[in-house]
């Protein structure tokens, strides 16, 4: 079993459309909403886990992408601007899944791409905008 | 200042430093040699320790003066990339507060609004030597006659660019929760209902005014490090409060002291300056300052001995206190508390996350260090600072 993480945006034309169901009826497989926002007339985001065998999540993603909607992964969606951040921590009060936590020995911020589900909450946290990418929300 | 003992005198240390014999440590350094060669080693063997801070300081802003124009001007309004400054002083002599926002930004009318973009902005930008937009119009005099005028310009191009911060380097300041039942944005950051995070915002042992918790080396004059030029405090801060809570130990144990501090824009660095946004709140900016503390007395070894154990804040609920203007405490946390990174507090174990930046204050610390082993000598203050007497009555305040 593998498992990836993916943000899926519907546009307004399908963001109706029952897919998701198919995820599980045809392709085998088993999926995680871990956050999912509807944004009236505009579009809707829906942040995914989905496990399954690796062959079965190329083709329930191909699946996705012919019916129009748009998959990304979620590990490169969003970045930290390094040298615009300066290690204040207020991104750690609202990562609920510690993808941005404190190293206590050095007081430095670190940042692990992989736990981050694109929540977005740090980009609303971060005073100096150090934080960007896809998330959730619409930027 | 007249009561205060000064068992080494500043010219002394200065000639050490001109020498380049002084013994200088950080703040984070100097715990350890108090706790190896107690108190009295420590005050003979260290002649400054440096101080560091970096985080949002929303009283600060610049002088600027754009130069004249051909024909001249009396610019009554001016906008930096389209940030307003105050424009009610000479003719081309302006101010630009961090807090302004740009114009037609939309605020918190969709809550909680982003503020983009700010004076804090516009001071970051220059001294990252930015091209940035900058307009004034005036209303034409017999000797001014220019109505507009309209240039995109960079640091170099204006005449004189002062940073200028009325209260900088709060000595304390609160650590903030939230009792209320829903999220709240607040300069200290996003709290969550129920206290479910608290929020605190100061480099603790490494801060200036609490190495010099009654001010008696820290006066007019006193040189500093500023955003990474050498910058000098010129008078005590706004709201500078002497008459505080204090621990045992003599050193606040809420907001207290206050800096007013100056520095030439054109030789700050911008790794040290940062415009802030702080959600459903404001623009701001990020200052970072150090403050070398002269080891005059056995005392000020041992403030400046003291580490985060030692230093306490008050915990704050910014849910419903704060906005209402109720002076409450919720009760006292140690830094040491706060940065492990969660606190124990009225029977909950509650995540803590700073608003400043620890490893930021470090580094200014560090860098004032090396500035006074090569030769940045202490400025003795001219003007002593309002305070109090350091008593045996320090806790019963």
């Amino acid at each position: 079993m593998k498992s990836k993480n993916v943000i899926l945006i519907f546009d307004k034309k399908i963001m109706y459309k029952p897919l998701i169901f198919r995820l599980a009826k045809d392709f085998d497989i088993v999926f995680n909403v871990l956050e999912a926002k509807i944004l009236p007339k505009l579009e809707g985001r829906i942040i995914l886990e989905l496990r399954g065998t690796e062959e079965s999540i190329a083709t329930s993603i191909d699946y996705l992408t012919s019916e129009g909607v748009v998959v990304e992964p979620l590990s490169d969606k969003i970045v930290r601007d390094d040298e615009r951040c300066i290690n204040c921590g207020a991104c750690t009060s609202v990562c609920r899944v510690d993808a941005l936590c404190i190293d206590r020995q050095t007081m430095e911020v670190r940042f692990d791409p992989d736990k981050c589900v694109a929540c977005g909450l740090c980009k609303i946290a971060c005073p100096v905008g150090a934080m960007s990418g896809k998330s959730i929300d619409l930027d | 200042m007249s009561g205060v003992e000064i068992k080494k005198s500043y010219e002394e240390i200065n000639k050490k430093i001109r020498e380049g014999k002084a013994v200088v440590v950080t703040a984070e350094e100097m715990p350890e040699i108090v706790a190896s060669e107690g108190v009295d080693g420590a005050f003979k063997k260290v002649d400054v320790v440096t101080t560091g801070t970096f985080g949002a300081m929303c009283s600060s802003g610049a002088f600027i003066n754009i130069g004249h124009t051909r024909p001249r001007m009396k610019a009554t309004k001016v906008w930096f990339n389209n940030v307003e400054a105050y424009g009610g002083l000479a003719a081309v002599d302006c101010y630009i507060g961090a807090t302004q926002v740009q114009e037609n930004d939309p605020l918190n009318m969709v809550h909680p609004g982003k503020f983009n973009y700010g004076g804090g902005h516009v001071i970051e930008d220059l001294i990252a030597r930015k091209r940035i937009g900058l307009k004034a119009v005036g209303y034409g005099t017999d000797c001014y006659p220019l109505k507009e005028h309209d240039a995109k310009i960079t640091i170099d191009d204006l005449r004189d660019a002062i940073m200028f911060n009325p209260r900088n380097a709060y000595q304390n300041y609160n650590c903030a929760v939230n009792l209320s039942q829903k999220t709240i944005y607040t300069y200290l950051g996003i709290l969550k209902p129920d206290m479910a995070n608290a929020s605190y915002s100061s480099a603790g042992q490494l801060s200036p005014l609490l190495n010099d918790p009654y001010y008696w080396t820290i006066g007019t004059g006193t040189r500093i490090f500023l955003c990474g030029a050498a910058g000098s405090v010129v008078w005590h801060g706004t709201q500078h409060a002497p008459d505080c809570k204090r621990g045992p130990n003599g050193i606040p144990c809420e907001g207290a002291g206050t800096l007013a501090v100056m520095g030439n824009m054109k030789e700050m660095d911008p790794r040290f300056v940062r415009g802030a946004s702080f959600t459903g709140y404001g623009c701001s900016i990020m200052i970072g300052i150090g403050v070398p503390i002269p080891i005059i007395n056995k005392d000020m070894a041992y403030f400046t001995g003291q580490t985060d154990r030692d230093l306490r804040c008050q915990v704050v609920d910014y849910g419903n206190d704060y906005p209402s203007g109720i002076s409450r405490s919720l009760g006292e946390v140690t830094y040491a508390e706060l940065k492990s990174g969660k606190i124990e507090f009225m029977g909950k174990t509650i995540d803590a996350a700073p608003m400043s930046s620890y490893p930021m204050a470090r580094k200014i610390a560090l860098e004032l260090k090396e500035w006074v082993k090569k030769g940045f000598t202490i400025g003795i203050p001219q003007t002593p600072f309002p305070t109090v007497p350091h008593g045996k009555d320090d806790e019963t305040r």
